[in-house]
């Protein structure tokens, strides 16, 4: 029966969704149910945290390999949650001085701005920058010429490389204005506008295809994978 | 154990070079800020800016981030001076960010407690981070705003408009349903709420994707092969326009798998997976260039806001601060 209901609730709630997008009356349902659907989402926030307390408090309690790192990971959850709830640190709106919790969470000057900037900016770049390296070196090791596909991936990896440096600019200065296109930024440049663009728009449409066909098994009931096992 | 005591002799002797740095000169990683009075005054029911020399009724400082050679001009002019002055907050903020860049790149040797720290420090603090976020920036103005707007103005949002709409208690139902899956006894009730969720994501998605993906991306394929400019066709602008037809059309052909790959569909899907190598190769390039930009950024951040070594935007020469600090200390 509930999961009755529930295919019932989807199909309703997809329809309309689908509906919205062709018919001008059903627009403004479009966005009601877009507004609850983004409370309904900050609300599962709270699921999130109820499992990250748990998975890190069972660690701890178990004193299991490495539980330290869960009581960080805890004390840094509860730590921001409570500097950002609070706004500590935060100046009121100028335009309303004494409705003390009125300003901007992330305001320069407020903790809540202060983690941000000190703490999780800095970790977050620095762990996307170490990519750098990794992706160096797989290329390394996993790139080599070995038919006409590898060899154009390379070459274009290359070129575009080089073509988005000082040292690409360097290199083909000396190309004649004549024949300007052969220099490596001007090729980065034909390759992003011309071959990597209609090879997004293949997979962009292919891409579009394929969410509308599965869009459609979920509203209608075909794909029930979402309601777990049994299904 | 030699490895240990080689670590431990390299991490002491950097130990005391920073020591030194920090201790010495005009030091190192230190930030300072220049305070700026707000005062206010109520004025016919609406809070203004209180003009200078009359009394006001609610005031703070604010402090703003400013150069350090801001704080050099300005103790040049007047050793005393208290406006620009040095942030315990935000100077210990940058040994924090330097510390935790440091621990994140010593994943680069390998795997170690360093790391581990920074690694379940930025899991709690981001987790928290968006729960923050979405309550203030969904939960307060649009549900609670909507449930008791007046409360919500009177404490958070002054400015919100104070009209109620009880259609908000849906997704709060739905919300405590979706909770219910915490509670084993109650967990079949959190299939509903997960039902409205794929149900509208799927519908609001087909229409997206179809709109703005597959419409607009034909529609920006479809166009004329030859490009026409004001002094007739432009040949080089045209040859790119058939390359691009013909790479959407062979990529899309080698995405069809409803037709074997052999013959004339064949070959158009080999010229369409030479376009997707291109692509894959020109999305490697971009995605490491952009890699070794963040690097930069932090190298950066470390040689130029932490260590003091490098300047490249001219932020600790007092020359160039002087137009900033003097205003600052006359006003």
């Amino acid at each position: 029966m509930n999961r009755q209901i529930a295919l019932l609730v989807t199909l309703v709630s997809g329809v309309l969704m689908v509906l919205s997008g062709f018919l001008i009356p059903t627009q403004s349902w479009a966005e009601d149910v877009a507004e609850w659907f983004n409370v309904l989402a900050s609300i599962a926030f709270v699921l999130g945290a109820a499992n990250l307390a748990k998975i890190h408090l069972s660690k701890i309690s178990s004193r299991d390999e490495g539980w330290g790192f869960s009581a960080v990971t805890l004390i840094a959850f509860v730590a921001t949650l409570a500097i950002g709830f609070l706004k500590i640190g935060v100046a009121p709106l100028e335009t309303a001085p004494l409705v003390s919790m009125s300003g901007e969470k992330d305001g320069e000057g407020s903790a809540f701005w202060w983690l941000y900037t000190f703490v999780m900016s800095p970790i977050t770049a620095t762990m996307f920058s170490l990519l750098a390296f990794y992706v160096a070196s797989a290329a390394f090791r996993a790139f080599r010429a070995k038919n006409v596909e590898a060899t154009l991936l390379l070459v274009a990896a290359f070129i575009v490389l080089l073509g988005r440096t000082f040292a690409g600019v360097v290199l083909t200065g000396w190309i004649p204005d004549s024949l300007s296109f052969l220099r490596l930024e001007n090729l980065s440049t034909i390759i992003f506008e011309v071959f990597a663009s209609a090879g997004n728009r293949a997979i962009i449409i292919g891409i579009a295809l394929g969410v509308a066909a599965t869009s459609l098994k979920i509203i209608l009931g075909i794909d029930r994978s979402y309601m777990g096992s049994g299904d | 154990m030699n490895q240990k005591r080689t670590w431990t002799i390299i991490l002491s002797v950097a130990a005391i070079l920073l020591a030194i740095r920090t201790f010495t000169g005009p030091g190192m990683g230190k930030v300072y800020v220049e305070n700026s009075n707000k005062a206010f005054i109520e004025v016919n029911g609406k809070w203004v800016e209180a003009p200078v020399g009359t009394t006001s009724a609610v005031s703070w400082v604010k402090e703003i981030g400013t150069t350090p050679g801001a704080y050099f001009a300005a103790n040049a002019v007047d050793a005393n001076q208290s406006v620009i002055h040095l942030s315990t907050s935000r100077t210990l903020g940058v040994w924090i960010a330097a510390l935790l860049t440091l621990f994140i790149f010593s994943f680069l040797y390998r795997d170690n407690p360093f790391y581990k720290f920074a690694e379940s420090t930025i899991v709690g603090v981001s987790a928290a981070y968006w729960m923050v976020v979405s309550f203030w920036d969904t939960l307060v103005p649009k549900l609670f705003g909507k449930l008791a707007p007046n409360f919500v103005a009177e404490h958070f949002m002054p400015n919100i408009k104070r009209e109620t709409d009880y259609w908000l208690l849906v997704p709060v139902i739905l919300g405590v349903m979706l909770l219910c899956r915490l509670v084993p006894r109650a967990a079949y009730l959190g299939i509903v709420p997960l039902a409205f969720i794929v149900g509208t994501t799927s519908g609001l998605k087909f229409v997206s994707y179809i709109e703005s993906d597959l419409l607009a991306q034909t529609a920006s394929t479809m166009k004329s092969l030859a490009v026409v400019g004001d002094g007739g066709i432009e040949v080089g602008e045209s040859i790119k326009q058939v390359l691009l037809f013909v790479g959407v059309i062979a990529g899309l052909v080698y995405f069809f798998f409803s037709v074997e790959h052999k013959g004339i569909v064949g070959k158009t899907a080999r010229v369409g997976v030479w376009y997707l190598m291109i692509t894959f190769g020109a999305a490697f390039g971009f995605t490491v260039m952009g890699r070794i930009a963040l690097f930069a950024a932090r190298c950066e951040f470390l040689f130029d806001d932490w260590l003091w070594l490098i300047d490249p935007t001219g932020r600790r020469a007092i020359a160039d601060a002087v137009e900033i600090a003097v205003p600052a200390l006359l006003l």
